[in-house]
This record gives structure tokens, sequence and C-alpha cells, in this order.
């Protein structure tokens, strides 16, 4: 099967997942985000790369954060912004997934904006777009059960460049909750790809994926010793839910064996920065302290991240 | 009507025939494999030169969806698949709605299946009530409705007790049971293998140790109840091993694998192909190879189709909402034969796997072969013809196939029912 989110030509159609993209692609996104994030600081924040067109938000899934970056990634590039919180609408009452999308189709939908709680959901879409001939309506995942989240896992890309330039000089380190987070694969994918030439992962046996060292990366269960000399902290959320079960006995004895403390974070090189998706559970995966210490760029994160979904929708837009 | 089957090779792996000989029918028994009886008189006259004509096949488990699924399926339109793929004779689980639990649902099922005077369908009873594993069903009385064996399907019993006096009570009688090797806590949210395709795709894993912890304790309980167990879709290489282990100390056990799980594994799943979601899931490339293998070696006693038929509504789902399961009637032979030409595994072991072993684990002596007086229940194909497999071609009502726009080898040009021709001219 073709890889669905790339048109023949090689160019992106749909942004559903980093798995497979090449570096070429990722740092071409990287690079339009570039001028972007300047468009904030303009006393008209807005382009019209997108003026006429109507992108939909769909969120079959909670959320605020990501959800109102991406209202305000395309406003500022003049699109139409529908946002539907379908978890409390329509599938409620039984309609299917591509009955939903169908209607918004009908209404005159250029791009969706998806998150879905069920890994494979944006591809579903994208395929169905393209068996019933609306192959110019483009699909961004916007986080997908356990899979991807691409547009997450860009911003982190383009934070870490904007702090140390050159990937292929970093140890990165990914702490936490690896089995359930889409960031976290979406950020392992893209910084393989990107050639970084040493990924770790360090959790607990029961947060980490089965034949996680196959995704390219080293498997770490102490934190101090995964910390030691790495360059870049991705910190994970991890959900109250895990807690409390056969997955972990106790918030209290992660934050102490997993949690980023400032006496863990002296392992790591000097200068090493610390990322985290948010939203951010202090003193259970972070202390307040490095959360609001110099080695956070937990709030650039947030600014970039609108600068990412702008480049990655005026790509979209320009490719269809 | 006389019947003369002429100039095929005839494959009858039970009675270790395989040679270019003609077949005599009468009063829908085989009569004669070889010269005509005395006085015989053809009515009609099949040319099967250059086919293979064989025992039509037994599938061990094909789902026809009734009672209680009849949108997605009827008896009508998976019978007309069956004939479509040489299957002359199929066990029918009883996960249906209600599940075939009662004799009465069984005697039902039967009736149905008798009017429509097609493949001869042999229920499995539903081992304990509506499946839920809490008490035990009306075994003796369910078998006198026409059921062969019982089984969990895909439900395990959680409840280890229950399962043991289940075991007791079938071997009181001397009972069936068949069982697919679940541990439902390590399956829980499962829809793949849990291997690094599953992790990629962010999809909850299914261990192999689902399969094996459930095995042995199957195995040991056989062991202590004396039930005739046999193991129902192992889809992975230490389920074999522990089969095997079982069969050193002693253990009379058989098992069998879905057609699937001879081509397909878990990196098949691509970008979250909905049809290649089946239960148990597709395992690792080694397991598939190890499969194979085992099957060459008859330690595998059968291959089955597991027909499961769903609508595109069931499949048009993200991955782990959809239903699981493949349409496969018409892919059960196909698919063997693919297997036996790709590891070189000589026909008449390939199709004893689906004639005759699989009619001894069924424990049906009329069909499954081509000896004198059984029923002329025969399957005629091409072994060497290959055609691309399409939608308009299947006659089952579910789609559901990842074969779909792949070359199969194997055309069935006739498939006979107790001497009637049902499909083919």
């Amino acid at each position: 099967m073709l890889n669905p989110q790339l048109s023949a030509q090689g160019k992106l159609k749909h942004l559903i997942t980093l798995d497979g993209l090449p570096k070429s692609v990722l740092t071409e996104i990287l690079d339009i985000a570039a001028p972007f994030t300047e468009v904030a600081e303009r006393e008209v924040k807005k382009l019209p790369l997108l003026r006429g067109k109507s992108v939909f938000n769909v969120f079959f899934e909670n959320s605020t954060r990501t959800r109102t970056t991406f209202e305000i990634a395309a406003k500022r590039l003049s699109a139409d912004v529908i946002n539907l919180n379908v978890a409390t609408s329509s599938t409620n009452k039984g309609e299917t997934l591509l009955d939903t999308v169908d209607n918004l189709c009908a209404m005159g939908a250029d791009m969706f904006v998806m998150r879905h709680a069920s890994s494979g959901a944006p591809y579903l879409l994208a395929q169905h777009l393209r068996a019933t001939g609306r192959d110019h309506i483009s699909v961004v995942n916007a986080g997908d059960g356990r899979h991807a989240h691409p547009t997450q896992g860009l911003l982190d890309m383009y934070t870490i460049r904007h702090f140390k330039q050159d990937f292929t000089k970093l140890t990165v380190a990914i702490v936490g909750d690896v089995l359930h987070s889409r960031v976290a694969r979406s950020e392992i994918a893209a910084l393989t790809t990107l050639g970084v030439p040493e990924v770790r992962v360090i959790g607990p046996k029961t947060l980490l994926p089965t034949d996680v060292e196959r995704m390219g990366v080293r498997v770490f269960h102490d934190m101090k010793e995964g910390l030691r000399g790495v360059d870049v902290v991705m910190m994970l959320r991890l959900q109250n839910e895990r807690m409390n079960g056969a997955l972990l006995p106790s918030s209290q004895e992660y934050f102490k064996f997993f949690g980023l403390t400032p006496e863990k974070l002296e392992l790591a090189a000097p200068d090493a920065i610390v990322l985290h998706p948010g939203p951010m559970n202090r003193g259970v995966e972070i202390d307040s302290a490095v959360a609001d210490g110099s080695h956070a760029v937990i709030l650039p994160q947030v600014t970039f991240g609108i600068a990412v979904r702008m480049a990655v929708m005026s790509m979209l837009a320009a490719g269809n | 009507m006389n019947i003369q089957i002429a100039n095929g090779r005839v494959i009858d792996p039970a009675n270790q025939i395989d040679a270019q000989l003609d077949v005599f029918i009468a009063e829908g028994k085989i009569v004669a494999v070889g010269a005509a009886p005395a006085g015989f008189s053809p009515d009609r006259l099949i040319d099967a030169k250059g086919l293979i004509v064989a025992p039509g096949l037994v599938d061990l488990s094909a789902r026809l969806r009734e009672p209680g699924f009849e949108y997605r399926a009827t008896l009508e339109s998976e019978m007309q698949a069956a004939m479509a793929g040489g299957i002359t004779s199929l066990a029918c689980p009883p996960d249906t709605d209600p599940a075939l639990d009662e004799p009465g649902l069984v005697e039902m099922l039967c009736f149905r299946a008798k009017n429509l005077n097609c493949a001869h369908v042999y229920p499995v009873g539903a081992l304990t009530a509506k499946l839920e594993g809490k008490r035990i069903t009306e075994m003796a009385e369910l078998v006198e409705a026409g059921c062969v064996a019982f089984s969990q399907v895909n439900t395990p019993v959680v409840d280890t007790q229950v399962l043991l006096r289940a075991m007791q009570y079938a071997a009181t009688f001397g009972f069936r049971v068949w069982l697919q090797p679940i541990d439902p806590h390590l399956a829980k949210g499962g829809v793949a293998h849990d291997g690094e395709a599953a992790s990629r795709l962010g999809l909850t894993g299914i261990p192999v140790e689902a399969e094996t912890v459930a095995l042995e304790t199957y195995l040991s309980l056989a062991k202590l109840t004396g039930v005739k167990l046999h193991i129902t879709r192992i889809s992975s290489a230490a389920a074999l091993e522990a089969i095997e282990r079982a069969r050193a100390g002693g253990l009379d056990v058989t098992c069998d694998i879905a057609a699937h799980h001879l081509h397909l594994c878990d990196m098949d799943i691509g970008y979250f192909d909905p049809q290649c979601y089946v239960i148990p899931p597709l395992r690792s490339q080694r397991d598939r190879s190890a499969l194979r293998t085992a099957l060459a070696a008859g330690k595998i006693n059968a291959v089955c189709s597991d027909h499961t038929p769903v609508d595109d509504d069931g499949k048009q789902m993200p991955f782990a909402e959809a239903e699981p399961g493949m349409t496969g009637l018409e892919l059960l032979l196909p698919l063997v034969l693919k297997w036996a030409q790709e590891d070189k595994v000589d026909l008449a072991q390939a199709l004893a796997r689906v004639t005759a072993s699989a009619a001894g684990i069924m424990g049906i002596t009329k069909g499954g072969h081509l000896g004198v007086g059984a029923r002329a229940d025969v399957c005629i194909f091409d072994a060497n013809a290959e055609k691309v497999l399409t939608r308009e071609d299947l006659k089952s009502q579910g789609k559901n196939t990842p074969f779909l726009g792949l070359p199969l080898p194997g055309i069935v040009k006739h498939t006979l029912v107790e001497g009637r021709v049902m499909f083919g001219a």
C-alpha cells in the first residue's frame, strides 16, 4: 500500500503520521514554519493563504489546547474555521464516523483537522475521501488514539532545532508513559528520521510498548542512567487513570523514580532543554522547579506550535 | 442419477489414492473408483481431464450468521459460497444470537439447512449457556439435536472450575470439546499481535501468552478429565510447542488453524487495514512460518476457513472499532493450494487437512473421503489455474478479505453433494 499521505509526486496531501515521512518533507515543514513565527508579532496577525477555505476542526475526543492552536493557526491564514465538538454530539446518537464526515463534506469542508480516540481513524477518513472522489480535501491528524500526533511531534522538532540547531549531534531522552502516548511515537519517528544519533526512552516496563527498541531507541528503566549527558529531555504526560492500577502503584512512587526533578536534571548536559507537550501534572511527572526553571522551553513550544500548524495547513492547501 | 467422473486425477487422502481414475456415483453415493461396477450406465458423464477430483471439503468453522445476524449473511447466501468453494460439509460455531445452547435452536438450524439441500451443516453447540461460561449446557440433548462438538468460540470460560466441570461432563458421554485458547485477561482490549507492528500503530496488543497460558490450562484439564479435546485456531509457534509437549506426554489432542494464518502476518495490517483484524490476531512472520511447517508435518491436523462474513459498515471503522473476521468459504481451497505450491507440499497431503483429517475431528464418517459407500460429496477443481479474486466473484454476502485483487490458485469447476451437481455446469 502506498503511503496515503503523500501524492504521487511526493507532496504532502494529508498529515497523518510522521512515521515514514521523508526527512526532506519534515525539514520543509520546519523551514516553512520559521517565517510564520513572526506573524504573531505583527500588528495585523493575518496572511491570506487560506482565504476562502473552510477548515473543520472535528474533535471526537475532548481537547482545548490543541483545538485552540489549530483554530488560531487557521485563522491567521484567513481560513473560515468551524469547530465541532463531536464528542458530545452526533456520534452519541449512533452516527458513524464516515456519516459525520460525509455531512461535513456536504457543508463544503476543504480541510479536516481531526482528533479521534481510535488509532488509525484519520487513515480511514483519508481513504474514504479518496474512494468517494473527494481527494482535494485534506486531513490533518490532531491525535489518534495511541498512534500519532504529528503536529505535536513537528513543533517539538521545531523547538529542538530552534535551541539546538543540529539534530545530528544530539542525545535525546523521552521520559514516561510511552505505551499510551501518541506524542512519543511521533517524536521517535521524527527524531530518528532527522538523524538524531541517540534517542532514549525512559520508563517502567509497564509503560513501554513491546519491541519499542525496534523503533530505533535505547531503552532505560533507570532514569538517572538514562538522563546522563542528554541534550534534550522530552517529558510525557501521565494520565491520571494510569495511576493506582496494574500499571503503576501510586503517583508518589512514580514521581520518586520517574519524575523530573532538579537533582535528576543535573545529570543531563548543562545546557539541556526540557520539553513537555502539556498539560503538565506538576508533582507527578515534573517538579515545578523544573517546569518553571531555566531549562524548560515549554511555553516556546506552544508558540511554535501555531507556526508549525500554519506551515502544515498552508502546504496542504497549496498541494491540493 | 448415475454419474461417471472420467479422466480426472482422483486424490482421496483417506484411502491413499492419488491416480488417474474414474469415479462412479449412484443414488447419491460413491459406488466405485477405478473400474465401473457391473452394469453401470452413466446418465451423466463429467469429463475431469486435467482436473483434480477430491472429496468435498470439510470446514471446521463457518459462521452462517443464523440465527441472529441475518443482515450480514443468510444460510442461502453462505451455502452458495460453500458450493462455490467446493465445501460440502461444514461445522457451524455457536456464536449466533441467541447462541446455540438449546436443542430447539439447533434443530431449527439443521432443519433450515436441510431444506436448502446444499452443504451438510454440523452445528457446534455452546459449551456453556449463552457462552457466558457459568452454566453448562444440556450437551446430551444438544447432541441428539445434531451437535457434533461443544465450543466457547472466542469467549473463553473465565472460571476454570466451570471449564473443568464442562470437560468432565462432556467426557462422560465421550463428546468432543473444541476450545480456542484465549486468556481473557491477557487478551483484554487487544486487537493485534503484541509486537512491533502494533506498537508502531498504537494498537493494543494481544501477546502470544494470551494463547499459551490458556492452552496450558486446557491441556492440563484435558489430561485430568480425559475429554476429547480439539484446539481451534492456534496462531503462534509457542502454542504449537505446547501442543507437541502435551502429545509427547501422551495426550491425544488435535488442533487446527485458519487458512489466512498461512499467508498473513501482523505487518499486513499496513495502514490499519481492518480486513486484517481477526481473532486470533495475525502473528509475526516467524509464527506464520512455524504454522506452515507444522501443517506440512501433520502437527496441525486441519485448516479451516473460519468464515466470518462482515458487511462493509462493520469494516469501515477505525481498526479497533471494526468487527473482526474474514470471509473464507471461497478462499479455503485457494489458500491451501497456494501454501502447498509455495512450500512444495504434496497435493494429497495438503488436501487431507481439509478433507479426511477435518472429518475425523468432526467425527463424521460418510464425508471427507471417496470410499465406496461414502456420500458422493465431490469437489472437482483445476489446481493450476489462477484467478484474481474480485468482490463480484464472491457469492458470500461477506466481501471482507484482504485477498481481494490478488491472484489465487485453484478454480472449482464442479461441486457435488450426494451425487447432485450443486455448482458448475
